[in-house]
């Protein structure tokens, strides 16, 4: 599970994030969804530890990431927006440096590697050095050693990004199996559909702010529209930097 | 496994994978340094050993006023040009070294007992003409001494009367000292070796892996940013001291391809000298990973990054290049001033002397220091947010 209270962020004059709340639970999926530019990978970055938040706390299974950072670090999968290969690895080299980093003991990355090559679908190119993957390709292995350690919570910064109409088709039935697992998954997007169908909760960013965190249902009574898309422009102001 | 060697062991396999990383570091930042110096050496040894055996060839004006100082002079190696019209041109558009000109006066003073006065035209600005010039000079000294002897000798005087002062030289120069002199640039080919033999891998594993975007998902790992970068200094320092052993072997072997041996000279390139750089060597391979990284860090893209290293290679030409310019003495502090201290301790080691241990503790101690000065700064750079943020 992950708190996020009152999150502050600024970058010189520019505040990025502006008073970010939410809770994002185990066995559901949360959707941060906003235009480009709303705050969302500001967000994210600090529920990582990337940064440091200038004010509020982030609470990863109840351990403060202001405290302990390795330790939510251990407990977070993260596919950062950034999601560069190294490209004279292979992708199983590539995931067994992250598992080796986390610490998971030889065998039990070994195995994990090997499911997680099997349901990604990635046995055709495993052995293959990085250089000259396709976007799926390296969105597909980032993922892995994102999740090598089996990590009770999943971050997820816009995973459809780049992504065909298959591969993003497959992306969101693995986001689905995550949850069916207990896990805790909080990814962003921009695209109002994608969140739509997705999730179990639905946190709009706009200009740094929550504006709205609510179940999909909730945000159709809320707005009084009975398409989620209409109800999410009239949240926001504008559908601007939102894709359908 | 700790995490610093999980780090530097990826580092290192990912970069012997890496063609140009492996041709820098193992080929031409190691071989060139010696090969360049063969080439140089070998140059300026042959040049110097031509121009000291080879007749003396100079343009003469008025070579009919003394024949028998030209005929004195062909004895000595001495072989006379045609004449030129305008002596000055001569030598200022460096058609000849140097102009010997005879005037037409010359016979009569001679004969007179007179001071007979000859000139010599020759431009001392031009350091590569001071050997002909000199060994003209020599030869018309050899000429009057011998003549005016002569001529005491006719009087019945003795020819040591015109000599109260006998100067007898006595050069402390061996030929190990001699062989030092010439090389006192070698210490700069083996900085450079540690330079360059890093220098690609200090890129890639900052300015790189940023612009790949691999630094973001790499700190999303539950490793402190120290423990990284110690993993990947290890890396830069592996590289940059196989670099520099490739280096110092290669020179161990070439040392014999140069032609010390005809200028009576000798060069101290053994396996112990050998040993002996590379134990000075170290602290300056700690102290170059850990500015690398941290002019790398500083850098938004790899080119930038190329172009800040590529400046801060010039750094270390200074102090051979001071100590060449004006030699002074090797004073103490010297030992404690990094690259100063390998700069004065392999140009002793190679002319023949030898450093006391003070004298290396002095340059290991400090240069350690110092090196884990820089190292913490280049740790609080990289811990610092923004290090990690690709765009």
């Amino acid at each position: 599970m992950i708190q996020v209270e009152n999150l502050h962020k600024s970058f010189g004059k520019i505040r990025a994030v502006e008073g970010v709340s939410f809770t994002a639970r185990d066995g559901e999926i949360t959707g941060l969804l906003g235009p480009n530019g709303a705050g969302k990978t500001t967000t994210l970055r600090m529920l990582y530890t990337l940064m440091r938040p200038d004010a509020g706390r982030v609470l990863v299974d109840g351990i403060d990431s202001a405290a302990d950072p390795l330790a939510v670090r251990k407990r977070l999968g993260v596919l950062p927006d950034a999601r560069g290969l190294y490209k004279h690895l292979s992708a199983r080299e590539n995931i067994d440096y992250f598992a080796q980093l986390q610490g998971v003991p030889a065998d039990a990355a070994a195995q994990r590697r090997e499911a997680l090559i099997e349901v990604l679908e990635m046995r055709d190119f495993a052995d293959r050095h990085a250089e000259g993957y396709s976007q799926g390709q390296r969105v597909k292995t980032a993922i892995a050693r994102a999740l090598i350690h089996d990590p009770k919570n999943v971050l997820l910064d816009e995973p459809t990004n780049g992504l065909d109409v298959m591969a993003t088709r497959r992306m969101r039935q693995f986001m689905r199996d995550l949850r069916a697992e207990g896990r805790c998954v909080l990814f962003s997007s921009h695209i109002m559909q994608e969140v739509a169908q997705l999730c179990d909760r639905i946190v709009v960013i706009a200009r740094g702010r929550v504006v709205a965190d609510e179940s999909p249902e909730a945000l159709r009574l809320q707005t009084g529209e009975s398409n989620l898309e209409e109800a999410f422009v009239k949240i926001i102001g504008s559908g601007e930097g939102l894709a359908a | 496994m700790n995490a610093s060697l999980v780090v530097l062991l990826k580092e290192v396999r990912e970069n012997l994978r890496d063609k140009r990383t492996l041709v820098n570091a193992l080929v031409t930042g190691p071989l060139l340094a010696p090969l360049m110096f063969i080439m140089i050496t070998n140059v300026v040894i042959s040049r110097q050993l031509n121009q000291a055996e080879a007749p003396l060839e100079l343009p003469v004006i008025g070579a009919s006023n003394a024949p028998n100082l030209l005929e004195a002079l062909r004895q000595q190696g001495f072989d006379p040009q045609p004449s030129v019209a305008d002596p000055i041109a001569a030598v200022r558009n460096r058609d000849a070294p140097a102009v010997l000109r005879i005037p037409g006066d010359f016979g009569k003073s001679w004969i007179k007992g007179d001071p007979a006065q000859v000139e010599v035209y020759y431009d001392s600005s031009r350091r590569d003409m001071q050997q002909p010039v000199n060994r003209l000079r020599n030869m018309l000294e050899r000429y009057s001494r011998l003549n005016g002897a002569m001529r005491l000798v006719a009087r019945g005087l003795s020819p040591a009367l015109a000599n109260p002062v006998l100067v007898d030289e006595r050069d402390q120069s061996t030929p190990r000292s001699r062989a030092g002199a010439l090389f006192s640039i070698l210490p700069y080919f083996f900085v450079l070796t540690v330079f360059i033999g890093g220098m690609y891998l200090a890129i890639d594993l900052t300015a790189g892996e940023r612009e790949r975007q691999s630094l973001e998902p790499l700190f999303a790992n539950p490793v402190p940013r120290w423990r990284i970068l110690l993993g990947k200094i290890g890396a830069i320092c592996l590289f940059s001291v196989s670099s520099l052993l490739i280096c110092v072997t290669a020179f161990t072997v070439a040392g014999h391809l140069i032609p010390t041996q005809k200028l009576g000279m000798d060069l101290g390139l053994g396996p112990a000298f050998a040993l002996e750089v590379v134990v000075l060597m170290l602290p300056l391979v700690l102290l170059v990973a850990a500015l690398q990284t941290l002019v790398a860090a500083f850098s938004k893209s790899y080119r930038e990054a190329q172009t800040y290293l590529g400046i801060l290679m010039i750094v270390p030409v200074l102090p051979s290049v001071l100590l060449s310019l004006m030699p002074v003495k090797t004073m103490p502090w010297m030992y404690a001033v990094p690259l100063l201290s390998q700069q004065v301790g392999i140009t002793e080691l190679l002319m023949g002397g030898s450093m006391t241990a003070a004298e290396v503790a002095t340059c290991l101690l400090c240069g350690f220091l110092i090196a884990a000065l820089t190292l913490a700064v280049t740790a609080r750079v990289y811990g610092s947010e923004r290090l990690a943020i690709s765009v």
